[in-house]
């Protein structure tokens, strides 16, 4: 089927994620709004305004009623996803670079900058989920700044009290979420920058993107690497696919030098893995310039992807796609 | 400085002792004085003083040395004992270096592998047999079956490296002069003090010893800027018997092997020299010398061209002399000349100069290629001219073809990204009984710019390399209508130029390197990273361009196909295999169909493991999960979420088609 182009945004995506329904996709770039749309149609259902800087990054719930973004104007601010309206706006001496919701909807991780003599720090935050979530505590309950490499990445494990962290150096660490110290630690995870996280639905394994050209599935509680996705081109995104035993690869040639390379060398295609067999399966051309962020619904019907181009591509799957079995009748557990 | 006196003669002693501030001082005073010929009777030595010490102190008994037990190796040329007849290759890959074995599908495998292996590049003897890796400290040879340390080279620095035709020694280059520190080790595999200074080692395979070093000559242009050093520095001749060198505008130095003493004691003077190219071996040469050795006889000499440009009012030439008999075989005067280039057949043959000629008034440069065919009695010249510049000359190996690439493109010789410049290809042949060459057939409007005959000749290969706009490979069949199995018969009544077949096109993108392998069936591509970073690795394709493998690989540097060496079998035995030819190919069929059934199985198996693999600790991850959940005191949510009903949206779409406003006037 054709994808649906959302054109709603001016400048380059920088994340999106679908809700747990899956019919809503929200999207954030760098021209300070948040967008969601129908994952339906495509049509847009409104924005969030109110940043004043490049959104980096946004997480919902699991009920489709809040909303939580993080942007370079270095606040953090909670949305109600219903009336578009900003509930609650916390303040911080650097920009927000990573926020996520934890399984139970009570809590909220988020990484901030490492910045003008302030250290990269993760902050835990309560959410209230009482009354209309307007009153929320301005102080975390857990605050603290991992040593090395700077965190980039981060989302809460199987377990809430723990938090994955991917960092600049390719590390990637759990971290206790009250006290803050370092549970485990996998150091050769990538050897560059680790570009992007994100969770199988039960949050026992993760896959994670990295600038190294790779992308890697990692067991959750021991951080072993259980597959390797080698491609030729930095990763700026992994998505885990519902449904099929796929994994979804975007990235392409850095920003920075996509002026002078051609489509043909800047691979902004979207690639298709197969998850445990390590095998590339197929790709999906569109954007013009790099796929910054990947999501994939929710049942596996349709996936999304964001690029520096300023578009959002949905793209249903279409019959062939469920009934195409590439690799014969391998029963696969997801 | 203290000059002992004989009072009783009236002379001095015939030596002096000479104090120096620093030991550089005295190293320096070594390497310029030491061996310095006053006249002819009265040479110049210098001793160090702490050497005079030295060996007074040397213990006089003899003590006899322990034999060394002697221990078995492992033959070197293992690889060709391969029950597969499989061919090897070399990879280079950020610190990885890998051997594989390339054969069909199934039994392409990794023959060594080793992390670090290298510190610059790896190289391959020209006969095979060893395999070479460069490291600060200098050059290792490897080999045998189970790759291990063959031979060392203790050249620190070392950034080049060339192995003489018969793999019987090696020249390395160095940036940095030699520096022999004190205390360093010594002996013959080692450098000495006198040898501070020099670039150039020349040292022996077999025992590893040091022959002879040299300084790097770096011909000046015409400003007297710099130009880049000719590498290699060093020319062999095809016997390994004499190694030449040349001074540019002076002399050709040839050294005897192994003793590397000048030949004669005189280098050849030659004014104005620029190059010069020694004399390829045939089969039949081979033969030849074989059998004069076994009748004691003397083997033929070699032979040796070289050319100068024009100096005052004499014109370029062109000379082809023998060696060791330094007779000239002939000569050839050239004018209007910018730059030769001589190009050997690599049977020895034929010899082409590529001769860029200006116009008078060297605005336009022009091409001619003046064929000496080395064979035929006083080397009869033949002059194909054109009017384009001509980029590249091959010679189709063992043949008597050749392919140019020319172009007018006047984007010729300023490159610059993006631009791709135009060339024409052309095949020549020569014709027999007149002896002059024949354009076979010409390919106007191409951008290759790289010509790569395949070991066997007939089939060649057309690339466009290096560049980032294109890079197209065509594979050419310069006998498409001709049968190998009658390939006794002469039939070369066949009409001018029709053989020629395009079998297919292909392309690597941004591909660097295009290298056949040895039996002339592959052609490997390769882009590596050390030009650019686009999309790294090597693609290995059939003589029809089909791929056969590809593989992207990130910090992908060097692909080698390791050479072998010339085949043992006689010409008799060679044309009984291409008699029984068919034979051979019915089993070698009933092989591969075999082959190809076990693959699937294989691959199949492999998937199912991984599948079980993952499927299992899935389940382990689950209950261990479950298990977790139920400690927190958390609900386990195994039962899946009741399926949600589906909601049916409807969309109302009002579409205004048209409106239409109409007046009515009553």
């Amino acid at each position: 089927m054709r994808p649906i182009l959302l054109q709603g945004h001016e400048r380059s995506l920088t994340q999106i994620k679908f809700n747990r329904e899956g019919d809503l996709l929200f999207s954030c770039s760098k021209d300070h709004v948040i967008n969601v749309w129908f994952t339906d149609n495509g049509e847009r259902l409104g924005t969030y305004d109110g940043h004043n800087g490049t959104v980096w990054t946004i997480d919902v719930d699991s009920q489709s009623r809040f909303l939580v973004s993080g942007s370079a104007d270095n606040t953090m601010r909670l949305w109600s996803v219903e009336t578009g309206k900003c509930l609650y706006e916390w303040e911080f001496p650097t920009a927000v670079k990573r926020v996520a919701f934890s399984e139970d909807d009570d809590q909220v991780v988020c990484i901030t900058e490492q910045r003008m003599g302030h250290q990269g720090a993760i902050r835990v935050f309560d959410i209230n989920r009482e009354g209309d979530g307007t009153d929320q505590s301005s102080e975390p309950i857990s605050f603290f700044n991992p040593t090395g490499s700077k965190a980039v990445v981060c989302a809460f494990a199987h377990d809430p009290s723990l938090i994955i962290t991917g960092h600049e150096s390719g590390k990637v660490a759990l971290f206790n979420a009250k006290t803050g110290e370092e549970v485990q630690g996998n150091t050769r995870a990538h050897l560059d920058q680790v570009t992007d996280l994100q969770l199988s639905p039960d949050r026992s394994y993760f896959v994670t993107s990295s600038k190294d050209k790779t992308a890697r599935l990692h067991d959750t509680r021991t951080l072993l690497v259980l597959k390797t996705y080698s491609t030729e081109t930095p990763l700026n995104s992994a998505a885990i696919s519902q449904g099929k035993p796929y994994i979804l690869l975007g990235g392409g040639q850095d920003a920075m030098s996509v002026t002078t390379t051609s489509l043909r060398q800047g691979k902004f295609e979207t690639r298709f893995w197969h998850m445990v067999l390590e095998e590339e399966v197929g790709r999906v051309k569109g954007h013009f310039g790099p796929v910054n962020t990947i999501a994939v619904h929710p049942k596996g019907t349709c996936y999304a992807s964001g690029g520096e181009d300023g578009f959002v591509r949905v793209h249903h799957f279409d019959e062939s796609y469920f009934r195409a079995k590439p690799y014969g009748d391998l029963e696969i557990e997801d | 400085m203290y000059l002992p006196w004989d009072d009783s003669t009236g002379k001095s002693k015939g030596f002096l002792f000479a104090t120096f501030k620093t030991a550089e001082d005295a190293a320096y005073a070594m390497a310029a004085m030491h061996r310095h010929p006053f006249d002819t009777k009265h040479t110049f030595h210098i001793t160090r003083f702490t050497d005079v010490e030295r060996y007074i102190n040397i213990d006089e008994a003899w003590v006899e040395p322990e034999p060394e037990t002697y221990k078995p190796r492992e033959h070197l040329r293992a690889w060709l004992g391969d029950s597969q007849g499989r061919d090897q290759y070399a990879t280079y890959r950020g610190d990885e270096v890998e051997v594989h074995w390339h054969g069909k599908p199934s039994q392409c495998e990794i023959a060594h592998a080793r992390n670090g292996w290298t510190d610059l590049y790896v190289s391959w003897s020209p006969l095979g047999t060893y395999f070479a890796t460069l490291h600060r400290q200098g050059v290792r040879l490897w080999g045998g079956s189970s790759w291990e340390a063959q031979q060392r080279f203790a050249h620190p620095f070392v950034k080049l490296i060339d192995f003489s035709p018969n793999e019987k020694f090696i020249v390395t280059w160095s940036h940095d002069p030699i520096h022999v520190p004190e205390g360093a080790q010594q002996g013959p595999q080692y450098f000495s003090p006198e040898d501070e200074g020099n670039n150039i080692a020349v040292w022996d395979i077999k025992t590893g010893n040091l022959l002879r070093t040299f300084p790097s000559a770096t011909p000046e242009g015409e400003d007297g800027t710099k130009r880049q050093m000719q590498w290699p520095a060093m020319k062999w001749s095809a016997d390994d018997q004499f190694v030449g060198r040349v001074t540019p505008s002076q002399q050709i130095s040839v050294y005897e092997l192994p003793s590397m003493r000048l030949h004669d004691k005189k280098s050849i003077k030659i004014e104005g020299v620029v190059d010069f190219e020694w004399c390829p071996h045939g089969d039949k040469d081979r033969e030849d010398a074989e059998k004069a050795v076994a009748q004691g006889k003397k083997p033929k000499d070699n032979l040796l061209a070289y050319w100068t440009p024009e100096v005052a009012n004499q014109p370029a030439r062109v000379s082809v002399i023998s060696f060791p008999g330094r007779n000239i075989m002939r000569q050839k005067n050239l004018f209007n000349v910018t730059e030769c280039k001589l190009y050997w057949q690599n049977q020895g043959d034929f010899l082409c100069v590529k001769v860029d000629r200006h116009t008078k008034t060297k605005k336009s440069i022009f091409c001619n290629l003046e064929i000496f065919r080395v064979r035929e009695k006083d080397f009869p010249v033949e002059v194909v001219e054109l009017k384009d510049a001509v980029t590249d000359f091959s010679w189709e190996p063992k043949g008597e073809r050749f392919a140019i690439i020319s172009s007018n493109d006047p984007n010729l010789g300023n490159p610059a990204p993006g631009v791709t410049v135009k060339t024409d290809v052309s095949f020549y042949q020569l014709v027999r009984g007149k002896g002059d060459f024949k354009l076979l057939r010409s390919l106007p409007g191409r951008t290759s710019n790289t010509i790569r005959w395949s070991p066997r000749g007939r089939h060649v290969v057309l690339g466009t390399v290096g560049s980032t706009s294109k890079s197209e490979l065509e594979f050419w069949d310069l006998d498409f209508n001709f049968d190998e199995s009658r390939r006794e018969g002469a039939n070369q009544e066949k009409e001018w130029g029709t053989g020629i077949q395009l079998l297919g096109t292909a392309d690597h993108y941004a591909l660097t390197d295009a290298e056949w392998d040895p039996s002339g069936r592959y052609l490997a591509t390769s882009a590596s990273a050390w030009r650019h970073t686009i999309e790294n690795g090597y693609a290995i394709w059939d003589f029809r361009g089909q791929e056969i493998e590809k593989h992207v690989l990130d910090r992908f540097k060097q692909f080698l196909w390791r050479p072998r060496p010339r085949t043992l079998l006689t010409k008799e035995q060679q044309r009984q295999i291409r008699r029984n030819l068919k034979e051979y190919s019915r089993q070698f069929d009933e092989e591969d169909a075999a082959d190809e059934s076990n693959v699937s199985a294989e691959l199949i198996a492999q998937r199912k493991r991984l599948v079980d693999e993952w499927n299992a600790w899935r389940l382990r991850a689950k209950e261990e999960l479950a298990e977790e959940r139920k400690k927190r005191g958390k609900k386990v949510n195994d039962e899946k979420a009741p399926e949600e009903e589906k909601e049916e949206i409807q969309v109302w779409i009002d579409e205004v088609i048209e409106q239409i406003e109409e007046v009515i006037i009553e």
